[in-house]
């Protein structure tokens, strides 16, 4: 995993129990992929790994943001509305100001999001309003003003500047951009959470929302500021969006935040909050999008990916709890005190 | 010797409760300071604001001669105000080293935790209190003894001046509580001020220099803890008027109607015996946290038993039943009305006939009807006001929730009626009304068993008195025998001197 993470001094059995976890993807992700490419070949070929990697570049940003706030013992579900909207905002903007830079572009996406997600976070925490419900509402609302806003209309490839649409195809060192883009949210996201203060506050709320109070923690702002990241990511998702499809309508993203929810609870980020990585919420990412395109390749009916990621989802969890009961009664057992 | 943090008139209310009134003391610097008083009597309130959790009314805080004003638990933490609670309150996923850092976590290179530092730090202070913790390890899992300790290392680790424990002790062993006193004797002979809440003497009397009593909100007296005698703290404690007069109506007891034979559930009670006869009332008395609740949970086959027998009129009872009890006669008026009690959002008919819906219906339909005339019946009986009866529970003064629950049960008819604190919040007059209906139903036949925490309630409305401590049932006072002295002293495990 992360140098970071390899370099620590001494590994906890919490360490453990997340490595092993990751393990546990990737190495049903070896699996997957040796089966498939028995059967077929080219599916390890370049163009085909590259469509699974930029497809996951975009799940991938959804979910390290969406990890934040799970992290938090929250949900986010407006992402894939808020990626709706700032996919066809920045979309419009390019349609009129060609000469637009794609730095800018994601930062205007990401500000779009951004807003979205202090909405999120301030009534989830001032409202006193469960997140679940929170983000439901907005996920109609920011999807109403999408569909308000575009009407009928549609922004096609041939209306977006060929600068933008290249950004989508190019390649820096032969590493696609977007899958850049997306490693750099990962990172950057994994070391905060990992090694400041910050990050370590998020998992203290999400174990335990009392005790993070009487510890003293700004809860209020954290909670804010993880719907802000979630947000702001899935605004710079929906920009990696029209940059990849280069057609954009008001239904773009609909009903991708199931896939996000689903990439972060196979990723192995505890629905209660207070542990998992985003790590783990980026090879979930990577497992359910490889997961669609082995089924194609496989000839599978497209019906069984669902069944297979609901599956997978149960056994995520189903894994998780006898872990946790099997590292809970191995703690009982050993007792607190060393040797 | 200079005062280290000053009491100085705090008040603090809820609503319309003043649970802390104009109380004043000081906390000296190398000293342990008891906090004792009955149930309600203000103490965890002291140490909500100590805390910074609640803000005073009136009054303030002073340390080393200066003013605090503390607007959360960053600033209480930030003056060196360290509160350890009964329940610890740590990161059950985070590390134990992590638990003791967080907030202020070593920093190395762009800010980043020094992991190192911070289970260095960690180690040290273990060390230090001569306990070995492993300070990699997640926080979940840990004994109660052991979440404890960690908790005082937090309090050292940001070098806390004052020291809060908040019952530290009551879910300790033996073993358990001698290591956590000599870690607090050693924090204290450090110039540490503690304040120590406990409700056993002698853990008071082994730990503690100076003694503050609190009743009802108000405080009593502050002494050195030499100055003055186990026997003369209780009756400080308890020592109120007794002006509130119960009408127990005499009767003489008829046939036994529940028997209780050695009732267990490890480890919250152990080998429960007792009888109630019909006509009598008998008062389940000990502190919060005994076992109370429990025990008559278990008996109504709500929560389940490890072992033991319930008979009613000599019909044993399934553990884990309620059905079946209720069918049996016995009625249990739970003590958290808004929790278990009422369906706060239905009306005052639907929850006065919800145990009987099956009874009144007819072919199998509830007809508004037959409800409506049995609510209007038994709430009449109890002088229960309210708009009108289909009005939503919720919008109903506390008492008067409390007569809506007691109807729903008295209208089964019941043979046992089990209350639980069945007074708890509610104002003087209603307070009289339900124990004057409880003491005719009892002349009507009813054997009725009650929880409360309220000594005078306990003294005038029971003919018996089973006291409780710790999960066993450790005396029986006739109605002579009890007093507010005598029930004390056993509920707190003191031989009676008195």
């Amino acid at each position: 995993m992360t140098a970071v993470e390899l370099t620590a001094p001494k590994r906890s059995s919490l360490d453990f129990v997340l490595r092993a976890r990751e393990l546990g993807i990737i190495i049903a992700l070896a699996l997957l992929v040796a089966v498939t490419v028995i059967s077929n070949p080219r599916f390890l070929s370049g163009q085909s790994v590259r469509d699974i990697l930029l497809n996951t570049a975009i799940l991938a940003v959804l979910a390290v943001g969406q990890a934040v706030v799970v992290i938090t013992r929250n949900i986010d579900l407006s992402v894939g509305s808020v990626l709706g909207l700032s996919a066809f905002t920045v979309g419009t903007l390019l349609q009129n100001n060609p000469g637009l830079p794609v730095v800018l572009a994601l930062l205007i996406g990401a500000a779009v999001g951004g807003v979205c997600g202090v909405l999120n976070g301030v009534l989830v925490r001032y409202g006193k309003v469960p997140a679940l419900v929170v983000t439901l509402g907005t996920l109609y609302v920011v999807r109403g003003v999408t569909y308000f806003w575009a009407g009928g209309s549609q922004i096609n490839a041939d209306e977006l500047p060929p600068g933008f649409l290249s950004f989508g195809n190019a390649s820096l060192l032969g590493v696609p951009m977007l899958v850049l883009i997306a490693l750099v949210a990962l990172v950057v996201t994994a070391v905060v959470l990992r090694n400041y203060r910050v990050g370590r506050e998020l998992y203290a709320m999400g174990s335990s929302p009392q005790a993070a109070q009487l510890a003293g923690i700004p809860t209020g702002r954290r909670t804010v500021g993880a719907f802000l990241v979630s947000g702001a990511l899935a605004g710079v998702a929906g920009v990696l969006f029209a940059a990849r499809f280069g057609t954009i309508d008001a239904a773009a993203g609909t009903g991708m935040e199931l896939n996000v929810v689903a990439a972060v609870v196979v990723g192995g980020v505890a629905v209660f909050g207070g542990s998992g990585t985003v790590w783990g919420a980026a090879l979930g990412a990577l497992l359910l999008t490889t997961i669609g395109s082995a089924l194609a390749v496989l000839e599978i009916n497209q019906f069984w990916q669902q069944a297979i990621v609901g599956g997978l989802i149960l056994l995520a969890i189903g894994a998780d709890r006898l872990v946790a009961v099997r590292v809970a009664a191995g703690l009982k057992k050993r007792g607190s005190h060393v040797g | 010797m200079a005062a280290q943090l000053r009491v100085r008139g705090v008040s603090k209310s809820f609503g319309a409760v003043a649970a802390v009134r104009d109380v004043s003391f000081d906390l000296h610097p190398g000293e342990a300071h008891a906090l004792v008083g009955e149930n309600g009597a203000g103490k965890s309130t002291i140490v909500k604001m100590l805390a910074g959790v609640h803000r005073p009314d009136a009054g303030t805080l002073e340390l080393d001669g200066t003013a605090l004003a503390l607007t959360g638990p960053a600033d209480a933490k930030a003056a060196g105000i360290a509160v350890i609670y009964q329940e610890p309150t740590l990161f059950p996923d985070l590390s134990v080293a992590e638990n003791i850092a967080m907030g202020r976590q070593p920093l190395g290179r762009f800010n980043t935790i020094d992991r190192a530092a911070m289970v260095a730090q960690a180690t040290r202070l273990f060390t230090r209190l001569g306990v070995a913790i492993d300070p990699n390890r997640p926080a979940r899992g840990l004994s109660i003894a052991d979440q404890q300790l960690v908790e005082i290392a937090k309090a050292l680790s940001v070098d806390a001046r004052v020291v809060v424990m908040d019952e530290p002790t009551a879910a300790l062993t033996g073993v358990e509580v001698e290591r956590l006193f000599a870690v607090a004797r050693s924090l204290r002979d450090d110039g540490a001020a503690l304040l120590f809440i406990s409700h056993r003497f002698e853990e008071i009397t082994a730990l503690c220099q100076r003694v503050t009593i609190m009743r009802d909100g108000k405080h009593v007296s502050t002494d050195l803890l030499e100055d003055t005698s186990v026997d003369e703290m209780v009756r400080r404690m308890v020592g109120r008027d007794l002006d509130a007069l119960f009408p127990k109506q005499d009767v003489t007891p008829g046939a036994t109607v529940l028997k209780v034979e050695g009732l267990t559930r490890d480890p919250v009670f152990k080998d429960i015996s007792f009888e109630v006869r019909a006509g009598e009332i008998v008062a389940l008395a000990g502190l919060v946290g005994s076992g109370r609740s429990e025990v008559v949970q278990s008996i109504f086959g709500v929560d389940p038993r490890d072992g033991g027998t319930v008979q009613v009129a000599g019909k044993t009872l399934k553990p884990k039943n309620p059905k079946q009890a209720m069918a049996a006669g016995v009625a249990l008026v739970p003590e958290d009305r808004r929790q278990q009690g009422l369906v706060m959002e239905l009306s005052i008919e639907r929850n006065v006939t919800l145990p009987r819906s099956r009874s009144l219906s007819q072919l199998g339909f509830l007809t508004g009807s037959s409800e409506r005339r049995s609510a209007k019946e038994w709430t009449e009986r109890l002088k229960t006001k309210y708009g009108r009866l289909s009005d939503e529970v919720g919008t109903l003064s506390g008492g008067n929730q409390q007569k809506v629950v007691l109807a729903k049960w008295l209208a089964t008819g019941p043979r046992v009626l089990i209350v639980d604190e069945p007074t708890r919040g509610i104002d003087v007059g209603t307070k009289a009304e339900v124990h004057r209906l409880m003491s005719s139903l009892a002349a009507e036949g009813v054997a009725v068993l009650m929880v409360s925490s309220e000594l005078p309630e306990v003294l005038g409305m029971a003919d018996r008195v089973l006291v409780m401590r710790e999960g066993r049932l450790v005396a029986e006072l006739s109605r002579a025998e009890a007093t507010e002295e005598s029930v004390m002293f056993a509920a707190m495990g003191q031989e009676a001197t008195v």
